[in-house]
């Protein structure tokens, strides 16, 4: 039984010139805290399945199965962590992640509110920075707050559009770290956009690779098949690892190829 | 932050960590003087904290000279063609008739500006005055305040008078008699001078006036505008009467709300400072001002960032908490950037409002100067203009450091 399903998912746009068919019969089934990275190049569509996933984005055809329901547009049960982070640039960390909070806790006591704010932000290593505005906050550490907000909201589904795209390389290994460390503890089913081999590979159970656009739908799936809690000189230093990038990087390439021939 | 250890780190024996003493940061006083709409002085606090000391004279040096010397071009070529026009009654005032109308005395060294108001008739009343011609707005000010101790002192006279007769009957053991001079005593005693309005009470009036005005305004404004900016079809609903009723002149709307709060309004006592004049002012400007804020505001709640309403509808924030939360302070820029247009407009707006409303503010100082109708009057008259002037450029400058204040440095993160 899947705790996530998206049935031949698709999104189409009307334009003066016809449809413009972006995704088409995209179908994925997750188990309950899995982890799995949708991999492809950029515009290939792989953001529209995740937006659509949030509620943020209408579903042209097909349906999406969350914890046997369908879902109907966005909702605190599907925490998101945007490309940029999105936070509200008037409010303190603090209050940024409170903001969801309150949401969800609503019946919970102003003390347990606290209690679950102060736990995140330290999960992520802000507590020093709970009372600064975004501005005066790092590219790394903004996402740190993006991610907190969230885990805070004990989502049954975790959504990361590319969160880590727009940082520079050591910060991103870093985040990538405080992503890994909070979801060893929560398990949370967890769906992430990347273009990044390597983060994929540290990071998922499985990587979904989509063909490209237009009517991109899934092409191949690989499973990751490491330990976990992983290491990543570990990993790094496994032959598997080496016939993983291959298998990613060849079917990336492959398709560039063909479109090329296409074009 | 790092920089407030400048001048100290040479020797730090000196300053123990523990206690920090306070230390003259030119950088950062600068940065507050920005912040505050003071930019102008940031050279100078730089330059008492020696920081560039000549790239800071060169900045006084362009920020100052300049605008002095093309003022005083200026106040030369007003000076040199004042003169020029000429009715039977009235010229235009030079500037020295301007300085004399507003400070009551001559420039040392020139020529008396108005040589025939110290003929020997009027000389008993400069010198009862303290010198200060009593037509001119000081002068004026000056007498008003000695009118109003001789009044308080003849009071006190009749407080005093009446207290001992109340004493004496008591004495006497007329009990009746002296609880009714003491009656009379504190009667006396509860009367306040009631005089006439001075040019620096009229400047407060009109402070006032424009106030409840601009907070009416802003009270309908940013409602209705955060309704036109988050229902498109409400727009649509109110843009011919904003279209139509945003040209409308002063003038026009002055009729309709006089006869809206002589209607809504009882008739204050006489020395009230609630005046229905003031209310029918009020009334104006907010009909005027009411636009730039009412359309920024709808602007600025429809423009809110795509980003900013994805996280309200992730969160499922309800619609309170998503218009509070979220699209009133994203919008804020947008709005203040409409209240200071709306501060503006209300305060030019207010002098024609004051003026036909009769209401005891700048307005109805020029126009009683202009029914005055000679030199003195009229040169009272360009002192009004200058004052109107600088209190316009001071409330935009309040409104532009709110709108800093509001905004962030990064909008969109």
């Amino acid at each position: 039984m899947s705790y996530f399903e998206a049935i031949n998912l698709g999104k189409t746009y009307k334009t003066p010139s016809g449809d413009a068919v972006i995704v088409d019969g995209f179908d994925l089934k997750m188990k309950k805290g899995e982890f799995v990275c949708v991999l492809g190049h950029s515009g290939c569509g792989k953001s529209t399945v995740l937006s659509m996933v949030a509620g943020l984005n209408d579903i042209s055809d097909g349906n999406v199965l969350l914890d046997n329901r369908e879902i109907e547009g966005a909702g605190p049960d599907r925490g998101v962590v945007f490309q940029s982070p999105c936070l509200l640039p008037w409010m303190t960390t603090w209050d940024n992640v409170m903001l969801g909070v309150e949401q969800v806790y609503y019946h919970a006591t102003a003390e347990e509110r606290h209690q679950i704010v102060e736990y995140y932000l330290a999960a992520v290593g802000l507590t020093e920075a709970a009372d600064k505005r975004p501005a005066e906050l790092s590219g790394g550490m903004r996402q740190r707050v993006g991610l907190a907000r969230a885990f805070a909201l004990s989502p049954k589904m975790l959504l990361l559009d590319e969160p880590f795209g727009m940082l520079d390389k050591l910060t991103k290994f870093e985040l990538q770290q405080v992503l890994i460390d909070l979801w060893n503890r929560e398990r949370l089913t967890a769906m992430m956009i990347t273009h990044d081999v390597d983060e994929a590979i540290y990071l998922a159970d499985r990587i979904v690779m989509m063909t490209n656009g237009p009517a991109a739908r899934v092409g191949e799936i690989v499973t990751i098949d490491f330990e976990r809690p992983r290491d990543r000189r570990d990993i790094m230093a496994d032959p598997k690892y080496l016939e993983y990038r291959e298998q990613l990087i060849s079917f990336l390439e492959e398709r560039v190829y063909l479109m090329d021939k296409a074009a | 932050m790092e920089t407030t250890a400048t001048a100290s780190s040479t020797n730090p024996v000196d300053q123990p960590s523990t206690k920090r003493r306070f230390s003259y940061n030119p950088n950062r006083v600068a940065h507050t003087l920005n912040k505050l709409g003071l930019g102008y002085f940031a050279p100078f606090a730089r330059l008492i904290g020696k920081d560039e000391p000549a790239k800071q004279v060169r900045e006084i040096v362009t920020n100052t000279v300049l605008p002095i010397v093309a003022f005083l071009i200026f106040v030369a070529l007003w000076a040199i063609t004042a003169s020029a026009v000429k009715t039977d009654s009235v010229q235009i005032p030079s500037p020295h008739q301007s300085w004399y109308a507003l400070t009551g005395t001559a420039i040392p060294g020139f020529a008396h500006p108005f040589p025939e108001s110290i003929d020997g008739l009027t000389k008993p009343y400069f010198e009862e005055n303290g010198g200060l011609d009593p037509k001119s707005i000081n002068g004026f000010t000056h007498a008003e305040s000695l009118a109003e101790e001789s009044y308080i002192e003849s009071q006190q006279e009749r407080v005093d008078k009446f207290m001992t007769r109340s004493k004496e009957a008591a004495a006497e053991g007329d009990l009746e008699k002296a609880e009714k001079y003491k009656g009379n005593a504190e009667m006396f005693a509860s009367k306040t001078y009631a005089g006439n309005k001075t040019f620096y009470d009229q400047i407060w009036i009109s402070l006032l006036t424009v106030s409840i005005g601009f907070v009416i305004a802003t009270l309908v404004a940013v409602p209705i505008g955060v309704l036109c900016g988050i229902s498109p079809m409400f727009n649509i609903a109110m843009n011919p009467l904003i279209q139509l009723f945003k040209p409308v002149s002063p003038l026009a709307w002055f009729p309709i709300v006089f006869v809206i709060t002589t209607w809504g309004i009882d008739a204050p006592p006489s020395d009230s400072i609630w005046q229905r004049a003031l209310f029918t002012s009020a009334g104006v400007v907010m009909l005027c001002s009411l636009w730039p804020t009412l359309i920024n505001t709808a602007v600025g709640v429809a423009s809110v960032d795509k980003d900013h309403l994805n996280v309200a509808k992730v969160l499922k924030l309800g619609w309170f908490k998503r218009i509070w939360k979220i699209v009133l302070p994203a919008s804020l820029p947008l709005i203040f950037t409409g209240l200071r247009l709306s501060i503006g407009v209300g305060w030019m707006v207010l002098i024609a409002a004051d003026m036909m409303a009769q209401n005891q503010g700048l307005g109805k100082f020029v126009w009683d100067m202009y029914q005055n109708g000679d030199t003195m009057s009229t040169a009272q008259i360009i002192v009004a203009v200058f004052v109107i002037g600088a209190v316009g450029f001071a409330l935009d400058r309040v409104m532009l450091v709110c709108q800093r204040l509001v905004t962030f440095e990064e909008q969109s993160i």
